[in-house]
């Protein structure tokens, strides 16, 4: 699966969205869910604002100096005995990954889950050269079951289906007979992925953060499997953006605390895993080959850029949670494996216009995205950025858009005209008019007539009023 | 006290009757209130929608129509927010930035004016009956005003206030996106009447023209027994 999910234009894609009533009723309900337990998770702390701070700092700083502590990654990795490929594309990492894998004659590889591996496409390369690929995280591996079925959001991949919905998956694919209760779910799913850990030849994960100071990858969890995909199999390949990394254990440290909090709610996750390259001697368990896959695909691209910021992003989707419009539309709507807010100003950046044209203006700039991320960015504002450049500099909006925005502006910095359209506004409108309302609006009026009243214009000018009112006659 | 009122297109097109209002109050707490005649609109629409070139023209008229104020009282969270960003826009350009920054500075929505410069809390107002507010994204999100209207709903007598469950939420106008994006507006917008008529409220108060224009607008094609009110009428209320 590529970063670009589903067909049809984005209007088709949300209408079906919001016909689903399946899906928006599993949304809503989980973005209350999660958003409720993030705001007690960071009430909890009593200083959250001094920690966002310290992780946007943290951030920016990697950012700013991302060609030293790659650079420093690299060569602890190389040192501790592991490989680092690092590929420029999509088709690249997948190129490499593919190599070893082949290299390596491995028929079964387990996956924990991981957003770049779909970004480039890795299932489809690794099916392609004959592998069985098994995801192992649950929601993936439920839509792995469901023919494939792409995530619908970047925390949890499986939020648009509920219990039942999981449980005739099950049924349908593999003949289960039991109930929809969710730990009955579970079970069923623990039962058939354990054995494929233990035949695995090759385990592929990705990357929360990596730390450059000693070479380490670290994998955020709540059912373990990040540990079993990167223990058994006796190959390990780790794929990471690349600008997943901290300095040190230290950064982490914060960075894993505000995630865990605003993805989920959690003080910590279950499991935090981390490994520092091949298995050495002494080791009971781990790898005896460790890959270390750096994909830039696109976002060297984004550094030293007005959208740089959004590259702190440690992908917690509490914007997506917070989000009115994914609300309603939900995660395929967005055409792309980066859905909500984060997905909106990622998607064209990493894939371009031609595709993802709509997304910045999928956001009433409510600025609900910018409130919860964890570290500072500003997503409504480069959502706004987004808008800008595809008419400033893409020439890409509507011609009708253009006329009327040239004639506000033109309205707009001409207080006679502007002054004179107050006057004449109610006798201009008036064949739309009905009593104080307008139901049928003409032009661009008409999609917001459809379903509300537009208020008629001021009967009595205002202006006039305010000259002619007798004064402190409101006493 | 001399406030200059920044009234807002929407107030000088449709919603005249929100203008008044606002006069009224804040004469009656004893301001002297000047309208210039020079004023349109800050710009936001065509801002928004990614024509930042374009609205600069209209944002210095504004910056223009303001420079003698002392004081700019807006009756909208929203514009005010967007003369706050008015320095952002020209952060380049070292003639306006200074003169975007000082129009800035003095500007404020009308409940934050009287609460946090006129130090009232209690207008004097009258409203029997249950209301609800909604708090709009862009005052309390962007401009960082959450407690001014609370503040004077709460000693308004006769008026019983109720929650608005998921209160945070946006309605779904968001300026051209509700022409834009017209069906999921539509989505946000229900679920938002739905939350209001769960209060049981009579009212449906807000402090921004444009999120009330959207919600009352589908409130009465509904056919919903709920008034909407903005804040400056419950305060004018006697």
């Amino acid at each position: 699966m590529a970063m670009k999910i589903g067909t049809g234009e984005f209007n088709d894609r949300v209408g079906t969205g919001i016909k689903d009533s399946f899906m928006r009723g599993a949304v809503s309900s989980a973005q209350e869910r999660f958003q409720s337990r993030r705001l007690s998770a960071a009430e909890e702390l009593g200083n959250w604002e001094d920690w966002r701070s310290h992780g946007e700092e943290i951030r920016q700083h990697v950012l700013e100096n991302l060609d030293y502590y790659l650079y420093q990654l690299s060569e602890n990795v190389s040192k501790r005995g592991g490989h680092v490929f690092f590929a420029q594309t999509a088709e690249e990492a997948s190129e490499y990954i593919k190599n070893v894998v082949e290299k390596k004659e491995a028929k079964k590889i387990v996956k924990s889950k991981s957003m770049v591996t779909e970004e480039i496409n890795l299932n489809a390369a690794l099916e392609e050269a004959g592998c069985d690929v098994i995801e192992t995280d649950l929601g993936e591996y439920i839509l792995q079951v469901d023919d494939h079925e792409p995530p619908s959001h970047i925390v949890v991949p499986a939020l648009h289906k509920n219990r039942q919905q999981i449980r005739d998956v099950f049924k349908e694919k593999h003949g289960y007979d039991k109930s929809d209760e969710p730990e009955e779910l579970a079970l069923h799913a623990r039962e058939k992925l354990r054995q494929e850990y233990l035949n695995a030849d090759v385990g592929i994960t990705g990357c929360n953060f990596a730390i450059a100071e000693t070479g380490s990858v670290t994998l955020v969890t709540n059912e373990g499997n990040a540990d079993l995909v990167m223990a058994l199999p006796k190959t390990q390949i780790t794929v990471m953006g690349m600008e997943r990394l901290v300095p040190t254990f230290e950064e982490m440290e914060v960075l894993v605390s505000l995630l865990t909090r605003s993805a989920v709610g959690q003080k910590l996750t279950s499991y935090i895993t981390t490994v520092t390259g091949p298995k050495e001697e002494g080791d009971v368990d781990g790898p005896e080959e460790f890959h270390l896959v750096v994909v830039d695909n696109g976002r060297s691209g984004i550094l030293g850029g007005e959208f740089q910021s959004v590259l702190q992003c440690i992908r917690c989707a509490a914007c997506v949670n917070a989000c009115p419009v994914y609300r309603h539309v939900g995660g395929h709507s967005y055409g792309s494996i980066y859905s909500g807010p984060i997905g909106a100003v990622l998607s064209p950046l990493l894939g371009g216009y031609d595709d993802f044209k709509e997304l910045p203006y999928a956001s009433t700039l409510c600025g609900a995205c910018t409130e919860a991320c964890p570290v500072k960015i500003p997503l409504h504002e480069l959502l706004h950025k987004h808008r800008q450049v595809i008419v400033e500099k893409e020439g890409r909006a509507p011609v009708s858009e253009k006329l009327l925005m040239k004639a506000y502006a033109f309205g707009a910095s001409s207080p006679s005209l502007f002054k004179f359209a107050t006057k004449i506004a109610p006798t201009v409108t008036s064949p739309f008019t009905d009593g104080d309302k307008i139901t049928k609006g003409p032009g661009p009026l008409k999609a917001w007539t459809n379903i509300r009243d537009f208020p008629a214009p001021n009967k009595e000018n205002f202006r006039d009023w305010f000259k002619n009112r007798p004064k402190g006659g409101a006493n | 006290m001399k406030v200059t009122l920044f009234a807002t297109c929407m107030v000088d097109l449709f919603q005249g009757n929100v203008g008044k209002a606002t006069v009224e109050v804040l004469e009656r707490l004893g301001c002297e209130i000047d309208f210039p005649e020079a004023q349109t609109c800050c710009g936001q629409p065509a801002y928004n929608s990614g024509y930042v070139e374009e609205t600069k023209a209209a944002m210095k008229k504004m910056i223009q129509a303001f420079e003698h104020a002392e004081y700019i009282v807006c009756p909208s969270g929203s514009c005010a927010y967007f003369f706050k960003e008015y320095p952002h826009v020209f952060k380049d350009d070292p003639v306006w930035k200074p003169k975007a920054q000082a129009l800035a500075d003095k500007t404020y929505e009308f409940t934050q004016f009287i609460v946090e410069v006129l130090k009232v809390k209690d207008v004097g107002a009258r409203l029997n009956g249950k209301a609800t507010y909604h708090t709009s994204c862009h005052m309390t999100r962007l401009l960082g005003v959450k407690e001014p209207p609370m503040e004077l709903l709460k000693h308004v007598k006769g008026l019983e206030f109720t929650e608005l469950p998921n209160k945070e939420q946006c309605c779904g106008f968001g300026g051209t996106f509700a022409v834009k994006m017209p069906d999921i507006s539509e989505q946000m917008v229900d679920e938002k009447v739905e939350h209001v008529e769960e209060t049981g409220a009579e009212y449906l108060v807000g402090a921004d023209a444009a999120c009330l224009m959207n919600i009352g607008g589908r409130i009465n094609r509904e056919g919903k027994n709920i008034k909407v009110m903005h804040i400056a009428e419950v305060l004018n209320s006697r």
